[in-house]
């Protein structure tokens, strides 16, 4: 325990002498204190504005400089990719419970990512993803096909590299032209809230989640079922996109806000849209036919 | 002892130089047709004459077996998998090279009417394999794993033995017809040997990581696990 007299700034030969006095005294530098102090102001500081801006993130340049503080080896050592890579697992766990159900109002780059964007979730989300639409997709198609005699099961593994195409695509480069237009806007209008590439990058894969289960669900060979999946699913990881990146531009002109925040959820829409369209087997094509033939030939029937 | 004749010049008569420095080393020369020879010995406690049998020069057989008796004893640990060191202190890559080929050729003969929708090709479980590997092993280290990048490697490649035979049992299995029997023993088989894999690999790659991680690297390993599994599954019957 320090005393008092201990965090008084003391000249240096006075602490010497004071040790030499008595050797097992346990000593504070006069630094530690100051730091302490300091750090207990930050953190009062801290909370209080987390109360008032979590949507808005007044304290973005704060966090801007803590993620220029941490990202301090150079670019070609390994360490470097290693800041990436600095979860645990209830980190990564949380990640996913935030961007699957959103909480109105918080906004998920602030309540979860908090300066540390990894890049575990977003690669191994895609990777999963990718596997489960293509084996998905296969095993929907078998079991529609299934009863018909003219048919041949095949394991359609050219699907997957498509899949995986298509999937990193959307995960990488749209977060890339979305993170290269605020940074324009940002030029041009002061904006309060502005996210690093990695952190857009996170959202993405984040938000992606939603569409696993998703895609498993849609093995169910029912047309109605499979659009209702696609708009809850939307709905869920569409509104955590938008809570996230509408405090970005809305300081922003009207009509460039609104149409930046339709983009991202059209975008979205269109990946969930085309995965259905291209992987899964429409199913009641196959349901329908023989009933309607039948209808067709007794209509014949008939009228003979 | 080192020994050199020397061959000291035969000065003949005529000027008298005078001597210069180090006169002796001057006159040292190598003829050609004096050989020079000697022996450098390093005296040593006991001196057998295998010591310096250097494996340069062991018959060819003898290399051979070595390293196969290794790979061996490597496909023993993976289907008994112990705590041993075997696998990541010696670290080879001929096990999973072995593996790998065979189960990609196994693999082949998948195809269908058009090529695009058929099984696998030799290149793609070429490379989901080694490529996955590599990524899982990259995953591990940037999440702060103590285990180096070749014994990861050796380990996950190693693992991919119960999947091989889950391949050859399925494959001769479908030899004996296809119907929805013989679908639910492969399904069975195929299962059994991917919870083998992964516990194997689990088992020997766990204890390198830091504590509160490992889930987030032991999930990769499952995944890749289980894309191999699902194309020895659904490899189609002719």
């Amino acid at each position: 325990m320090a005393t008092v007299d201990d965090l008084k700034f003391q000249e240096f030969d006075d602490a010497a002498n004071l040790l030499a006095g008595k050797p097992d005294a346990t000593t504070i530098s006069i630094d530690e204190a100051s730091e302490n102090a300091k750090n207990q102001y930050g953190l009062l500081q801290d909370s209080g504005r987390e109360e008032d801006d979590e949507l808005l993130g007044t304290d973005s340049d704060k966090t801007e400089l803590l993620a220029g503080q941490k990202k301090s080896a150079p670019f070609w050592t390994f360490e470097y990719y290693q800041t990436f890579f600095d979860v645990d697992t209830y980190q990564v766990l949380d990640r996913i419970k935030g961007s699957v159900f959103p909480i109105p109002g918080r906004n998920f780059v602030r309540l979860y990512i908090r300066s540390n964007p990894d890049l575990y979730g977003p690669f191994w989300i895609c990777a999963t993803l990718v596997f489960a639409i293509a084996i998905s997709g296969n095993l929907s198609n078998f079991f529609i096909h299934l009863g018909k005699s003219s048919y041949q099961y095949v394991p359609e593994f050219r699907k997957v590299s498509i899949a995986a195409t298509a999937i990193y695509a959307y995960a990488w480069l749209v977060p890339l032209a979305l993170w290269g237009f605020l940074m324009w806007r940002n030029s041009k209008v002061m904006n309060i809230v502005s996210y690093s590439f990695l952190e857009i990058v996170c959202v993405y894969g984040y938000s992606l989640f939603i569409y696993i289960p998703t895609a498993i669900l849609w093995i169910i060979p029912q047309k109605i079922v499979r659009w209702i999946l696609l708009m809850f699913a939307l709905c869920l990881s569409g509104s955590v996109l938008v809570m996230t990146f509408w405090p970005a531009v809305r300081d922003d002109n009207r009509r460039i806000a609104l149409a930046t925040v339709v983009t991202v959820v059209f975008l979205h829409a269109l990946l969930a849209i085309g995965c259905l369209a291209y992987f899964f087997d429409a199913p009641d094509l196959d349901v329908l036919t023989p009933t309607v033939a039948a209808q067709n030939g007794t209509i014949t029937t008939k009228t003979q | 002892e080192l020994q050199t004749r020397e061959k000291s010049g035969d000065e003949g008569g005529g000027v008298a130089a005078p001597p210069p420095m180090f006169a002796g080393l001057s006159d040292v020369s190598i003829s050609e047709d004096i050989p020079v020879e000697g022996e450098i010995t390093v005296p040593v406690g006991s001196h057998s004459p295998d010591e310096d049998y250097s494996t340069l020069d062991e018959p060819v057989k003898d290399t051979i077996m070595r390293d196969l008796k290794a790979v061996g004893k490597k496909f023993v640990h993976v289907m008994y998998p112990k705590k041993s060191s075997a696998l990541l202190r010696d670290w080879d890559l001929w096990g999973p090279l072995v593996l790998c080929v065979s189960l990609a050729l196994m693999l082949q003969g998948g195809s269908a009417d058009s090529k695009d929708d058929g099984g696998p090709q030799f290149a793609e479980v070429f490379v989901i394999i080694w490529f996955g590997a590599v990524v899982i092993t990259l995953n591990s280290k940037l999440l702060g794993g103590t285990i180096s990048f070749f014994q990861s490697l050796c380990v996950l490649g190693y693992c991919v033995l119960p999947l091989t035979v889950a391949m050859l049992v399925c494959r001769l299995v479908l030899l004996a017809g296809s119907g929805t029997v013989i679908f639910i023993v492969r399904l069975v088989v195929v299962m059994a040997m991917f919870a083998w894999s992964t516990l194997a690999s689990t088992a020997f790659l766990a204890d390198s990581q830091p504590p509160n991680r490992k889930a987030l690297v032991v999930y990769p390993i499952f995944l890749f696990y289980f894309v191999i599994s699902w194309m020895i599954l659904t490899f189609p019957p002719q």
